[in-house]
């Protein structure tokens, strides 16, 4: 070839369209935080039920995956994925969607090694990282409290 | 605050927070499921230097629902859990407090996965 | 280091005998979407799963092929077949029912172009009578062994491109009829450092414009000799990347040129970013379009040149670039 590798890297940066980002931004905008005010009303109707705060708490993030479960299933949350982009990703529901959709494909594959081992390939590292550095926080602070006398 | 003004603040904080992950993504090609993982650790990291309680209290849902509030969670958990037993707590605080929503995930996805067919919808 | 130049082929004595196309339903929404032989409109076809469903296309295809010879898979000598699945999935489970002589090959997307110029090459020696080249490509079943999950809502960027869900098949013989295979230009493997998982097009146009100068260079052709000059899935960037490395070289291509990736889908209505891609995609469109273009005598002299992105999945991820291959085959009317 008598074109050196660097020089066709800039010719396909050339060539390669970016993203519209006028339009993907406030797409993400608007649909992420559309999610988020969903999350807001459910917590206030659970609050208004008599629920604590926690409790309350934690049935929003319940609510919110399993209709992001019911949504992937009806192959309904990829097709908004199309327009949201990270705003259907970043919310607690794009979670959900990235362990309920390798489920539902790898099904075929068997329901131990398929749906159940793959259910984690997207979602897994996000576990593992969050929770990670979740123990290394509390170690830290344990580490903190004992030489400072509490906090 | 009135509740109009609460739903306001959850859609911006929220929005906000998801236009982020967007940028990320067109501007360095971050994989889903890096922008993922860093939005939980980043809520780790927030949560346990203090910046992301006052974040919740502000914007509620807004702050809540995206995966920084996963992340402020485990780091919430683990502190009470730390300062009510110990060392063990750094151990059992993190999944404590996401139990409902991991074994959600789990639950529903399987749940999902039997009653659905897999496939796609776009360009069809 | 001297490069090396390579030979191209001359044939006397392979035609394409039949040829057939089955596709998807977003393909036959696209702009040739009444000129496939079948059309399986739930992508699936009564199959229990994609990859199932893919090996059943190359399975129709093949089928329709030898009905429009009048062939029975007894009277076959030979099948070339190839897709883009972990050990040829979609053509051994396809094809094995059919117990015809086989040999699978894999060029990524440039497989139709591989197999057409082998049956080529090995009828016109006379070690065969009848050979077949068939290859597939399936949006669902690629998709999961290559992207993500299909209900997954990963968000796609403008340089990605499609997988076409299609098939395509065609028979070579000595028997002499429009059209006919006249040239072949074997590909090099062309690893012009591109990176990007979702930017194949870039990945495949150095091979492209490699293949296609030294098939000019050695039949003694340029762009204007052709009626057309196909290729396979570049898309709309590989598409203008091909025309700017010509355009160096003082060669304007452009006018004769085609991408069966941006002519199988309708890009305006289908949200197929930067177009079709897959070894079914150019598979099919040269079966459906061109081939009996050039049976009809309306095209005299083509040159399809079809693309391969030679990715890893695994190699991406340690952080390797992917290589790009393309074969040329030059098909007559006369």
């Amino acid at each position: 070839m008598n074109i050196s590798n660097q020089e066709y890297g800039e010719l396909a940066k050339r060539h390669s369209p970016p993203s519209s980002m006028y339009k993907t931004i406030p797409m993400a905008f608007v649909i992420g935080g559309g999610i988020c005010t969903l999350g807001e009303a459910l917590l206030n109707l659970y609050e208004y039920l008599g629920m604590g705060k926690t409790n309350a708490g934690a049935l929003t993030s319940m609510t919110l995956i399993f209709l992001s479960a019911l949504f992937t299933g009806l192959k309904l949350y990829d097709r908004l994925a199309q327009c949201g982009g990270a705003g259907t990703l970043v919310p607690i529901t794009g979670f959900a969607n990235a362990m309920v959709s390798p489920a539902l494909d790898f099904k075929s594959e068997g329901f131990v090694l398929g749906l159940g081992a793959k259910m984690f390939s997207i979602a897994g590292p996000v576990i593992v990282y969050g929770i990670s550095a979740s123990v290394l926080y509390g170690i830290i602070y344990y580490i903190v409290i004992l030489f400072m006398g509490g906090l | 605050m009135d509740t109009f003004m609460e739903y306001v603040w959850a859609f911006l904080v929220g929005g906000a927070l998801c236009a982020v992950g967007q940028v990320l993504i067109d501007l360095t090609k971050l994989t889903p499921a890096r922008i993922l993982t860093t939005y939980v650790v980043a809520g780790v990291i927030l949560g346990a230097v203090g910046l992301y309680e006052p974040l919740v209290d502000f914007a509620g849902g807004g702050a809540t629902v995206p995966l920084t509030g996963f992340g402020y969670l485990l780091s919430k958990g683990v502190r009470e859990a730390v300062l009510e037993h110990g060392l063990i707590g750094a151990f059992t605080g993190g999944f404590t407090s996401a139990a409902a929503g991991i074994a959600a995930a789990i639950f529903f996805g399987l749940i999902a996965a039997l009653i659905f067919k897999s496939g796609s919808k776009i360009n069809e | 280091m001297a490069l090396c130049e390579g030979k191209t082929f001359k044939y006397s004595n392979a035609s394409i005998l039949s040829y057939a196309s089955v596709v998807g339903k977003a393909e036959s929404d696209g702009p040739f979407g009444d000129e496939f032989d079948e059309v399986i409109e739930d992508n699936k076809g009564g199959a229990q799963t994609w990859e199932q469903a893919e090996a059943l296309f190359q399975q129709k295809a093949l089928g329709h092929a030898m009905d429009k010879a009048a062939l029975i898979p007894a009277k076959m000598d030979l099948v070339l077949a190839g897709d883009l699945l972990n050990q040829c999935t979609g053509s051994s489970y396809g094809l094995k029912d059919y117990y015809i002589p086989f040999l699978g090959i894999y060029g990524a997307c440039s497989s139709f172009a591989e197999g057409l110029l082998l049956a080529g090459a090995m009828v016109n020696a006379g070690y065969v009578e009848n050979a077949a080249a068939v290859t597939s490509s399936h949006y669902s079943s690629a998709e999961r062994q290559f992207r993500f999950p299909l209900n997954y809502g990963g968000v796609r960027t403008p340089t990605a491109q499609w997988t076409a869900t299609a098939a395509g098949a065609a028979i070579v013989s000595s028997v002499p009829k429009a059209p006919y295979i006249r040239a072949a230009t074997i590909g090099k493997i062309q690893d012009m450092g591109i990176k990007d998982l979702n930017n194949m097009g870039a990945a495949m146009a150095g091979a492209a414009y490699d293949t296609i100068s030294r098939h000019f260079r050695h039949m003694g052709t340029h762009p204007e000799s052709y009626d057309l000059i196909i290729t396979g899935d570049l898309g709309q960037v590989g598409s203008e990347m091909l025309y700017e490395l010509f355009r160096r070289d003082g060669v304007s291509i452009e006018k004769w040129h085609k991408d069966c990736g941006l002519m199988i889908f309708d890009r305006e209505k289908q949200d197929v970013h930067a177009g079709g891609s897959g070894c079914g995609c150019s598979a099919s469109i040269m079966c459906a379009h061109f081939l009996k273009r050039v049976e009809s005598g309306d095209l005299k002299r083509i040159l399809f040149c079809a693309t391969g992105a030679l990715m890893s999945p695994t190699m991406v991820q340690q952080g390797g670039s992917i290589p790009g291959i393309a074969h040329a085959v030059e098909i007559t009317s006369k």
